[in-house]
């Protein structure tokens, strides 16, 4: 077990299990009739829970599609979080970003609906960065789907070029929408792109949350010591699939025997048995924490469906700054 | 300091120039900006040092990027060498940087990047994949506001304004106008965005017009006059949004209307001007509308062929003729 404090760790593994209970809760209401479209982080905890975890809260996050993880990991409320995917004025968008969230205090700089435009943005929020002489970094999550998209290429290089304090994060979870990516991905490994823009790379088992932190935060110093991005592949499986759409349609292009032997590494399981095992937390106080974030999504879930929805004109506003 | 006399291009650099002194979060990104083939940010890093970045080849990218500049602090120019090379941007432009504010819910997400980009046709045989007038595409983006000054006064002014302001601007250039000379005002002015100008004022038939094909319908007015016919011409400056008002009020006094435009017809910006005189203008015409803009064609690449299906003055002249 590495040198990881105790309190760090139990934060992670509390933001793992709120996360957990978040998502399923997501899924209850979708099954009820109301309308989100989640792609499910179940299974992919980990790294985002692990990654935002290394971060200051002056730091960056550009996010993707894949889950709710770097938000809850980089503060946000549930509540707040639940309200947004609602479509209810309360949300951190007021209601107009739906699952794009972003929250500026937090510095979650919005997430993209179109897959990899968020790779040079991320390239030049650490241009601004540095030619503000600050010293915050950017985390950047992306899916292998997205590791093919040209902006890939064009963002890279320009990270690169411009020694940006961006840390790069593929989760690859080998499937993009219905599609395994050996038929789509010219390389196994990922990672090993990183090699044409010089940036250096490192591959970690996804479902691992200790290991998840060590390297990002590793990736997270060096950018911030100015030595440029880095680029982590974690891998990991999606255990709902694409969205609440092929949930239980396991059969349609993956084969139950394989999301069976990938529950076995279930992350949240596997940090919680770590932690008892080095003696860091009892499994009642480990309990209490799963208590509490079902207490909390229970409540997020009360105050998002109080929330009022947004009015036309509260809408129709904010095309432009006035300002 | 006295009025002075310089080019568009000129204009532009001195306004880029008065930009970043007086603001240091101004920074200029693009291909080749430090000798810069249009001369328009030539020479700007001996004075403003790494806050001009030559960029890859990568228009998405680079343009991706000054969004997030913008994002964090930055004022960021970003040139785009050729309108052609815009639908490489597409999406840094017109889904990020024109969506970003709304989709965060607005607050403080704010994105004030200029986007300057040279194009049009230019008798050197460039041809369609440099010489196209695609400013049209943009103007169908809520979030944008989209420039094509015509003369160095504006290129100027309105430059500055959209620097200064706090939302994505597309400003197109059109690579004719950059020799173009003309008297800019000494000191620091600035020119609103959303409002047209009347160049020369007419009774009869209103000519709406902007960029280089401004130019032409001046000289088609000119002509118009040697034979009686006295054309108003609007300069529109700001495509969007569109100055209706200035537009209307036009039209009520000369009861006809011919736009001239370099872009292609279908679903241009005479279309929409169109449009809207007759969504709220119907009843002060008294002929139809007439469109002139490129024929539906590709733009030869040659320098022999590449004028053919550009709008000429003598388009200009016989469409206001077919009104009378």
């Amino acid at each position: 077990m590495p040198a990881i404090e105790k309190d760090t760790l139990l934060k992670i593994y509390s933001n793992m299990v709120r996360l957990r209970v978040f998502d399923d809760k997501v899924n209850l209401l979708v099954e009820s009739g109301i309308r989100i479209t989640q792609h499910s982080t179940r299974g992919q905890e980990a790294t985002q829970i692990a990654a935002t975890a290394a971060l200051e809260p002056t730091d960056y996050v550009m996010p993707y599609h894949r889950g709710w993880g770097w938000a809850i990991g980089k503060g946000m409320d549930p509540k707040i979080l639940l309200s947004e995917l609602m479509g209810k004025g309360t949300g951190c968008c007021a209601g107009k970003g739906g699952v794009h969230i972003a929250d500026w205090k937090l510095r979650i700089m919005g997430r993209p609906g179109v897959q990899a435009a968020h790779i040079p943005i991320a390239a030049g929020v650490g241009l601004s960065i540095k030619l503000r002489k600050a010293k915050d970094v950017v985390l950047c999550f992306f899916g292998d789907g997205a590791s093919n998209e040209g902006n890939i290429h064009e963002g890279m290089n320009l990270a690169a070029v411009w020694k940006a304090p961006v840390v790069f994060i593929c989760e690859n979870n080998l499937y993009a929408l219905f599609t395994p990516n050996i038929e789509t991905t010219s390389v196994q490994d990922i990672a090993d792109r990183a090699q044409g823009y010089g940036i250096p790379r490192a591959i970690i088992d996804g479902n691992d949350a200790i290991a998840g932190y060590e390297a990002v935060k590793q990736a997270i110093d060096r950018a911030r010591a100015g030595l440029g991005p880095t680029f982590i592949e974690a891998k990991t499986y999606r255990i709902h699939g694409h969205t609440a759409m092929d949930r239980f349609h396991l059969g349609g292009y993956r084969p139950k025997e394989e999301v069976d032997e990938w529950e076995k590494k279930d992350p949240v399981k596997r940090l919680r048995e770590g932690l008892m095992e080095i003696r860091m937390a009892t499994a009642q106080e480990l309990d209490e924490i799963g208590q509490k974030a079902k207490e909390e999504i229970e409540e997020a879930e009360k105050f998002a469906k109080e929330s009022p929805y947004p009015t036309r004109e509260d809408i129709l506003r904010d095309v432009y700054c006035e300002a | 300091m006295a009025a002075r006399e310089m080019t568009y291009a000129e204009a532009l650099r001195e306004a880029l120039r008065e930009e970043m002194a007086r603001d240091e979060r101004v920074i200029i990104m693009g291909e080749d900006v430090k000798i810069n083939v249009w001369t328009v940010t030539r020479d700007l890093h001996k004075e403003f040092g790494d806050r001009v970045i030559n960029c890859p080849l990568s228009e998405s990218g680079f343009s991706g990027a000054g969004v997030g500049a913008a994002l964090t602090g930055m004022r960021p120019v970003v040139e785009i060498m050729y309108h052609d090379f815009t639908l490489y941007a597409a999406d840094s432009i017109a889904n990020q940087a024109a969506k970003y504010r709304y989709m965060c819910g607005g607050g403080d997400f704010k994105v004030p990047i200029v986007f300057r980009v040279a194009g049009g046709g230019s008798s050197g045989g460039s041809g369609c994949h440099h010489g196209q007038s695609l400013e049209a595409t943009f103007i169908h983006f809520p979030g944008l506001k989209v420039i094509f000054p015509s003369n160095p006064y504006d290129a100027m002014g309105l430059l500055k304004t959209a620097i200064r302001d706090n939302n994505p601007v597309v400003f197109f250039e059109h690579k004719l106008c950059y020799p173009i000379k003309g008297v800019v005002p000494a000191g620091d002015y600035t020119v609103p965005i959303g409002k047209a100008e009347v160049r020369r004022e007419g009774k009869d038939v209103t000519i709406v017009s902007y960029a280089y094909t401004l130019h032409k319908a001046l000289k088609a007015a000119n002509q118009l006059a040697e034979e009686g016919i006295e054309a108003e011409v609007i300069d529109l400056r700001t495509l969007r949004p569109i100055d209706t008002e200035c537009i209307l009020k036009s039209v009520q006094k000369t009861s006809k209307l011919v736009t001239a435009e370099e872009g292609t017809k279908m679903g241009g910006v005479g279309a929409e001007i169109a449009a809207i005189v007759a969504e709220e203008g119907l009843q002060y015409l008294d002929a139809p509308i007439k469109r002139v803009a490129a024929a539906e064609w590709i733009i030869a690449s040659s320098a022999y062929a590449d004028q053919m299906g550009i709008p000429q003055a003598d388009d200009i002249l016989k469409a206001v003729k077919e009104l009378f």
